[in-house]
């Protein structure tokens, strides 16, 4: 799964407005400063970047099975999601 | 200070194509959201909204007035023709000099921007129709009323999203209590459910894809309705003197803005427009019996909603009614206050309350008398809506019986 962690990072620090070497895998998006319309935009990037579809509802994000706890999280939930949505 | 009453009312909405309609439905806490029958729907990951059902355009318009009303000025005109033939009222002479139509809309024409961008994107057309711009262009509505019937005085068109109606209705009431007008044909439509108007509402990640359910600890979002609600304002010596019968008072309105986010609602910013239209109708907290909330079925407006109201009621918190009734018709963006009214003049004038339908799980930050499931009798003598916007946009208006 070549590539995905750098893709996610890339993209996470661009909400933060951070280089993506300032990010890291176990900081969560909130220790980032990335708040809840740069998570959505964060997701919209993820999908369009690996079309894939995410399952997050932006009203009750804690209840989505989407884990976006810490960096590592969600780089694993995107590769998870990248294997069972290819082709 | 002149006072506002309203002398009539009209409707057409997920609920119902007439207010009787409408009131029944409201009554028996029936549901008017469904499977979305729209263009591209398969395209769509939400499916779901509150559509005016059993409505054919050709039974109500010719196909000249059709080249010219989008379905939310179509909406508009037959919620205004009701209005108007409850009130009796006729434009004629300074009547119609002192009169206008004050409207609130989000999307405007938004199908005929849909069909058309269609037409030349997705279609390669290099032509759209000659009507297109004065048929979506957001005050049509507003101008098709105006000149259905004759009315010359201040005419516009209100856009704050989510409270369009309630900003619109406010401005209507200030007008005729200011002496800018003698009666105001006012409140909303919205039409956005076709495929790029959801589309891009699902992309905000805040709509649910099975059902609305304000203020239940297991909501998971809105659901998007469509329709008109609309009334004639009057000012009340006028309205008295032709023997016109009475709906209600308009006594308070208040507009605020939270100044904070553009998504992300405040609870200041609710608590200080509940407040002002208290102030503005001169009535304490204890006075009101019914509260239209917002209550979108979103966890951000639900709890800032529940917090706001309890903040301003205090002690009175937990005797006041307040129900949400999008669970029934859906969030109809620019024209829900208008839709919504509906249930605050019911209030006042059948003693009936409308109920929060789809209440399944008690939620500890909204414990709220919110007329859970089924309309409940009750006399009540004051009411308010509150509508809280994108934006931070907020408007609150107060009405009582006479």
């Amino acid at each position: 799964m070549s590539g995905v962690k750098e893709r996610v990072i890339e993209i996470i620090a661009e909400q933060a407005v951070l280089e993506p070497s300032d990010v890291s895998l176990d900081q969560s998006l909130a220790d980032l400063g990335v708040d809840s319309m740069g998570l959505v935009e964060a997701i919209f990037s993820i999908e369009e970047s690996f079309d894939i579809q995410v399952p997050f509802n932006a009203n009750e994000p804690e209840k989505s099975d989407f884990d976006i706890s810490s960096v590592a999280t969600v780089v694993a939930t995107v590769e998870k999601l990248v294997a069972e949505q290819a082709g | 200070m002149r006072r506002v009453v309203i002398t009539g009312s009209g409707t057409i909405n997920p609920l119902g194509h007439s207010v009787p309609e409408t009131y029944e439905a409201m009554r028996e806490g029936r549901c008017g959201i469904g499977e979305l029958d729209i263009r591209d729907v398969e395209r769509l990951s939400i499916r779901i909204g509150g559509q005016v059902k059993g409505y054919n355009p050709d039974q109500r318009f010719n196909r000249q007035q059709q080249a010219l009303y989008d379905r939310f000025t179509q909406f508009t005109l037959i919620a205004a023709e009701e209005a108007i033939a409850q009130s009796g009222l006729e434009f004629s002479g300074h009547v119609a000099a002192e009169s206008g139509v004050v409207l609130g809309t989000s999307g405007g024409g938004l199908n005929t921007q849909d069909e058309n961008y269609r037409a030349v994107y997705e279609e390669g057309k290099n032509r759209v129709h000659p009507f297109i711009v004065p048929k979506l262009m957001n005050n049509s509505a507003a101008s098709h009323v105006s000149m259905n019937y004759n009315l010359k005085g201040p005419s516009f068109t209100v856009a704050t999203a989510c409270a369009s109606s309630n900003h619109a209705m406010g401005q209507a009431f200030w007008l005729i209590r200011s002496g800018a007008a003698t009666a105001i044909v006012t409140g909303g439509s919205e039409s956005m459910l076709c495929f790029g108007g959801v589309k891009a509402w699902e992309g905000l990640r805040v709509m649910s894809r099975d059902a609305c359910r304000p203020f239940s600890a297991n909501r998971n979002g809105m659901v998007q309705g469509e329709g008109a609600g609309i009334f004639v304002f009057e000012e009340f010596e006028h309205a008295k003197a032709r023997g016109a019968g009475i709906l209600a008072e308009v006594v308070g309105f208040s507009m605020t803005s939270d100044a904070a986010d553009i998504v992300m609602p405040s609870q200041h910013g609710a608590t200080r427009a509940i407040l002002g239209a208290l102030k503005d109708a001169r009535i304490g907290a204890e006075k009101v019996g019914y509260i239209n909330a917002h209550g979108t079925g979103t966890a951000a407006n639900d709890k800032t909603e529940c917090a706001a109201v309890s903040k301003v009621f205090g002690r009175h918190a937990d005797e006041v009614m307040i129900s949400s009734t999008k669970s029934m018709h859906g969030h109809l963006i620019g024209g829900t206050g208008a839709v919504e009214l509906l249930a605050c003049l019911m209030a006042l004038n059948d003693g009936i309350i409308a109920p929060t339908i789809g209440y399944e799980e008690p939620d500890p930050e909204c414990s709220l008398d919110v007329v859970p499931n089924e309309a409940r009798e009750a006399k009540v003598s004051h009411v308010l809506s509150n509508a809280f916007a994108f934006g931070g946009q907020n408007a609150v208006l107060a009405l009582r019986t006479l």
